[in-house]
């Protein structure tokens, strides 16, 4: 390790200077070589030895990982670069490539300023691509392109040079497409890419080299070295006369914003909060001797260490022993015990860590991912992290053995604390615990995971998918009254207008926004005015609205309301599944006199009544998963992929031929497509290549609703029948 | 028939001679030990001297399921035996409009309330008292401050505050926790501390504790067991002063 501790010794040394520090994700589709590129940069900065780099996978250290041959969990390593006489701090972070680990994108592109963008020659932009390009731009992260595996198109397809570069100009364009789609304005701001300026590179990660225009100028080797060097053989020389190392992290270095600058450009998107205050000056300025501003973006388990919490620093310094809180919590302090960076799976400890670094430490005991830790006693959260996709299958997990209830229960919260697209259910009372995730293959490494790193042995069952609850049409007001029927709330429901759904989904508002330039957004959108100025609360894409007007004690009652909302959110009236896209509008409220008969055992089960009963009455209705799915085939199987997909209740949306292969995209619900990558895979003799995407929720066709509600209710123990508003409501 | 009736303030002793009639000549007796309780004896010791099994009853058990005992209370007797008096907790308010409604006969027998054996205790005459309040534990994301709002806008009108203290199941709010509930309420409102209080402990027992002083004197002092209350005295009249000197340590 001698080598990694000079290394450590360069990166300290660069921490302080944030104009030569350089945040960086190494984002793609599934392999298309991110780690493998990962690995030789490591490897060209000295870090690990050159025959290992590319073979052993130093960034996939998790055994799983390696057995797979795929990225699950986004890792972190440091290096020095030196560049136009000066050295530079490179923090990295390896993403996976898998729609199922897509939330480590999410977390990760907050962590970072820029993203190297790799695209595979032969496959060119894949669904993924455009994924997490769409999550770099929204997080204002600039992207940078590689294009990788130009050895497989000289000596697999055999292109001659012309038909090469005609190739590659046509992955540059199909992905300046999609940036300029994204986002037109920082488009025409210079995020355009450009082989001419150097923000786009190609190369072999596997066999070591690249080559991009500026670095062509440095030594000489172009195109033309580039094909016939490829068709030799001899890739050992274009390794060494043009290193894949080099090449990146001089476009990186270039063309990626230092700390200082993206973050004048990031803060105003990822934290909605007075830039005015003290802590958003700090952020703006990216100051050392500002207040903390901390966001956690992962958390990992480290058997010495305990819980290692790493994410962005974005002001202040943090340095051992230090006091600070997170957010959201009790306020409790949270003391730091170890500060440091990761290097792959090793941690580093150092002195101290300066604004615009990416941090791993330990001691933050309230912390989970997403959550903003700083020295104030208060300070505006940053924005959540939003997945673009939701869970949309569950697995029940049980311990095996008695002995393990308790502990199976604190693996459970430690898992939902590290992974925020999991939802875990803990149910105490049947010891039956829900953990649902992005799809199969998650949720297999999650409780692989429980039994090999936490030792606790449980039985898991086959997966289910997700479904949600939403409204067709409006109700009310419908009274809900509390137990001791003192209390009563009246309720309007209806469906969320699609419009303030995007906003939502966008992030382009949120709750910790000033509620003016909320109001005027929400308005310019098309809600009315009096709405508008209601909204009190969002909870995932539903809304509640408070309509009235000067009610006594309602103040002080308004979080249990909430509480109650939130409940019903978290399980509809049909068949207890998550709400989305309702519009609760709070219309009139009676309270009990004295405060004891107006707590949470009144307020919340009134309002959770009310509700459900008034979704059932305002057309409640199932929704279920949809995936949407790329298939690649040779053109004469291609009526079996289509037919693969037809007869999954699927559709087909479009049929493109591509050179000699046809590329089939279509749409089937997630719960027709158990087993569909065996079944494609025997029906197009192993010769499709395909990918799926999560496509959003759509309603379930009628014929069906019926018997799946049915099903859900009674798998969860409810009245096998199918809800009436007079199950929560009464008359 | 429903029949309501006040167990009174202690112990068992404290049932009316016509409350105890009625439970002996009872089909059904139940008790509801939520909103308040008799902390001088067992709800089996009230049952072995009044002769009578007595179903006790939850707070859900009343206000969510009541459908057994009123449709029995059609034919037959049914008691409801509540601590104090069983109409001053407005729960039973709409016990008695359900019962109503289904045509069933109800009828109260008081009980002596702590709302006027406060009065007794503390000589604060019964015609200045204002609005009353009850202190709840707080809940997460729940510690209203409306009791402190009602005993400010008493004491703006010079009105005394009658303050409960919460019951929930075994446990049960002393008066030192109340006056904490109220110092972290007045630092919330940024409001000023009441400067006086009176605490009354065991009202209805051979040995009730009565002590007034300000919020630290009555912090240190041990009222020792439940239940507890405490008033929030206005201006003082002179006998009112007088009285508390002598029977209240101020
Ligand atoms: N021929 C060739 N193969 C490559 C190149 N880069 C990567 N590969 C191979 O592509 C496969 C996937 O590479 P990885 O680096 O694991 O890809 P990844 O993008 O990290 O994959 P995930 O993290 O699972 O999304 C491996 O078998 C690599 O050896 C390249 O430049 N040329
Ligand atoms: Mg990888």
């Amino acid at each position: 390790m001698a080598r990694a501790a000079k290394i450590v010794e360069r990166v300290t040394a660069l921490m302080d200077k944030p104009d030569r520090i350089r945040n960086i994700g190494i984002v793609a589709h599934i392999d298309h070589g991110k780690t493998t590129l990962s690995d030789n940069l490591l490897a060209g900065a000295g870090m690990i030895s050159e025959e290992l780099a590319g073979k052993q996978l130093f960034m996939d250290s998790d055994e799983e990982e390696q057995a797979r041959g795929i990225t699950i969990d986004a890792s972190n390593v440091s290096m020095v670069h030196d560049y136009e006489g000066g050295s530079y701090l490179i923090n990295m972070i390896d993403t996976p490539g898998h729609v199922d680990f897509g939330g480590d994108v999410t977390r990760a592109m907050r962590a970072v300023d820029g993203a190297v963008v790799v695209v595979d020659a032969v496959e060119g932009p894949m669904p993924q691509t455009e994924t997490v390009l769409r999550q770099a731009l929204k997080e204002q992260v600039k992207p940078v392109l590689f294009i990788n595996k130009v050895d497989r198109l000289i000596n697999e397809l055999k292109v001659d040079e012309m038909e090469m570069q005609i190739r590659l100009g046509k992955v540059i364009d199909k992905v300046n497409k999609l940036i300029r789609g994204m986002n037109e304005d920082l488009y025409n701001q210079g995020w355009r890419l450009d082989p001419k300026n150097g923000s786009v590179a190609f190369g072999s990660a596997l066999y070591k080299w690249a080559v991009s225009v500026p670095f062509m100028k440095k030594s000489g080797v172009s195109f033309k070295e580039v094909f016939q060097k490829c068709r030799e053989g001899d890739m050992k020389w274009l390794a060494k006369s043009s290193p894949l190392y080099a090449v990146i992290l001089d476009m990186v270095v270039k063309h990626l914003p230092n700390p200082i600058e993206a973050q004048k450009r990031r803060i105003g998107v990822i934290w909605k909060g007075d830039k005015e205050t003290p802590e958003g000056k700090a952020m703006m300025n990216c100051d050392p001797n500002g207040p903390i501003t901390f966001m956690i973006t992962d958390i990992s388990f480290d058997p010495h260490a305990g819980e290692v919490a790493t994410g962005r620093l974005f002001s202040g310094s943090l340095k051992r022993g230090m006091e600070l809180f997170v957010m959201g919590t009790a306020g409790k302090v949270n003391r730091l015990q170890q500060v440091g960076i990761f290097m792959g799976s090793e941690r580093v400890e150092v002195e101290q860590i300066p604004a615009g670094n990416i941090a791993a430490v330990t001691g933050l005991r309230d912390a989970i991912v997403g959550s903003t830790v700083t020295n104030l006693k208060e300070m505006t959260p940053f924005e959540s992290l939003k997945h673009y996709s939701e869970p949309v299958m569950t697995v029940a997990v049980e311990a095996k053995n008695m002995a393990d209830l308790p502990k199976l229960v604190e693996v459970l919260r430690q898992v939902g604390k590290e992974d925020p697209t999991v939802k875990v259910t803990i149910n105490e009372e049947t010891g039956e615990h829900l953990i649902s995730g992005m799809g199969e293959l998650h949720l297999e490494i999650i409780t692989h995971r429980i039994k090999r790193d936490k030792h606790v042995e449980i039985v898991t069952s086959p997966p289910i998918v997700v479904y949600r609850e939403t409204v067709s049409g409006s109700a009310g007001p419908v009274e809900g009254k509390s137990p001791n029927r003192h209390n009563r709330f009246y309720f309007e429901i209806s469906p969320l207008e699609p419009a303030i759904v995007d906003l939502i989904r966008g992030d382009r508002i949120s709750m910790n926004m000033m509620e003016l330039e909320r109001r005027n957004i929400l308005i310019a959108a098309g809600m009315e005015k009096e709405e508008a100025k209601g909204v009190r609360d969002m909870f995932g894409t539903n809304l509640f609205i408070d309509m009235t007007k000067g009610i006594q004690y309602l103040s002080e009652t308004m979080e249990l309301i909430l509480e109650g909302f939130h409940e019903a959110m978290e399980g509809g009236p049909l068949a207890d599944e998550p709400v989305m896209n309702v519009k609760v509008k709070l219309v009139d409220v009676k309270l009990h006199e004295d405060a004891i008969h107006r707590g949470p055992a009144q307020v919340i089960p009134a309002v959770r009544a009310a509700i459900k009963g008034g979704m059932l009455l305002a057309g409640a209705t199932l929704l279920e998963p949809i995936q949407k799915i790329q298939i690649n085939i040779p053109a004469e199987q291609m009526g079996n992929a289509t037919s693969q997909i037809q007869g999954r209740r699927g559709q087909i949306l479009d049929i493109a031929s591509e050179g000699d292969s046809i590329v089939v995209v279509g749409k089937a619900p997630v719960a027709e497509l158990f087993g569909f990558a065996g079944d494609l895979r025997s029906a197009t003799e192993g010769r499709a290549m395909w990918s799926t995407e999560f496509a959003g929720f759509e309603l379930i066709p009628s014929s069906l609703a019926k018997e799946v509600i049915l099903a859900i209710r009674k798998r969860k123990g409810l009245k096998h029948e199918m809800p009436r508003p007079d199950d929560y409501l009464e008359r | 028939m429903l029949t309501f009736i006040g167990l009174g303030l202690y112990d068992w002793n404290d049932i009316s001679v016509k409350g105890l009639e009625e439970v002996r000549k009872a089909d059904l007796v139940l008790m509801e030990i939520y909103t308040s309780r008799l902390m001088g004896s067992s709800p089996l010791q009230i049952g072995e001297r009044f002769g009578r099994e007595i179903l006790l009853l939850s707070r859900e058990e009343i206000e969510e399921h009541p459908e057994w005992f009123l449709s029995r209370a059609v034919r037959e007797t049914v008691v409801l035996l509540s601590a104090g008096d069983p109409m001053v907790s407005t729960t039973h308010a709409d016990l008695r409009l359900r019962a109503a409604s289904r045509g069933i006969e109800t009828r109260i027998i008081h009980g002596a309330s702590i709302s006027s054996a406060v009065c007794g205790l503390t000589g604060l005459q019964n015609y200045r008292f204002g609005k009353s309040c009850s202190i709840p534990f707080p809940a997460p994301r729940w510690s209203p401050n409306t009791p402190m709002e009602t005993i400010l806008q008493n004491l703006s009108r010079d009105l005394h505050t009658l303050v409960y203290m919460d019951i929930q199941g075994k446990r049960c709010m002393t008066v030192r926790e109340g006056l904490e509930q109220i110092g972290r309420m007045s630092e919330a409102m940024e409001a000023p501390v009441p400067e006086l209080f009176v605490g009354v402990a065991r009202a209805g027992s051979d040995r009730p504790v009565v002590r007034a002083g300000s919020l630290q004197d009555l912090v240190a002092f041990d009222f020792g067991p439940p239940l507890h209350a405490l008033v929030v005295p206005a201006s003082l009249h002179p006998i009112e002063r007088e009285y508390l000197e002598v029977f209240a340590g101020l």
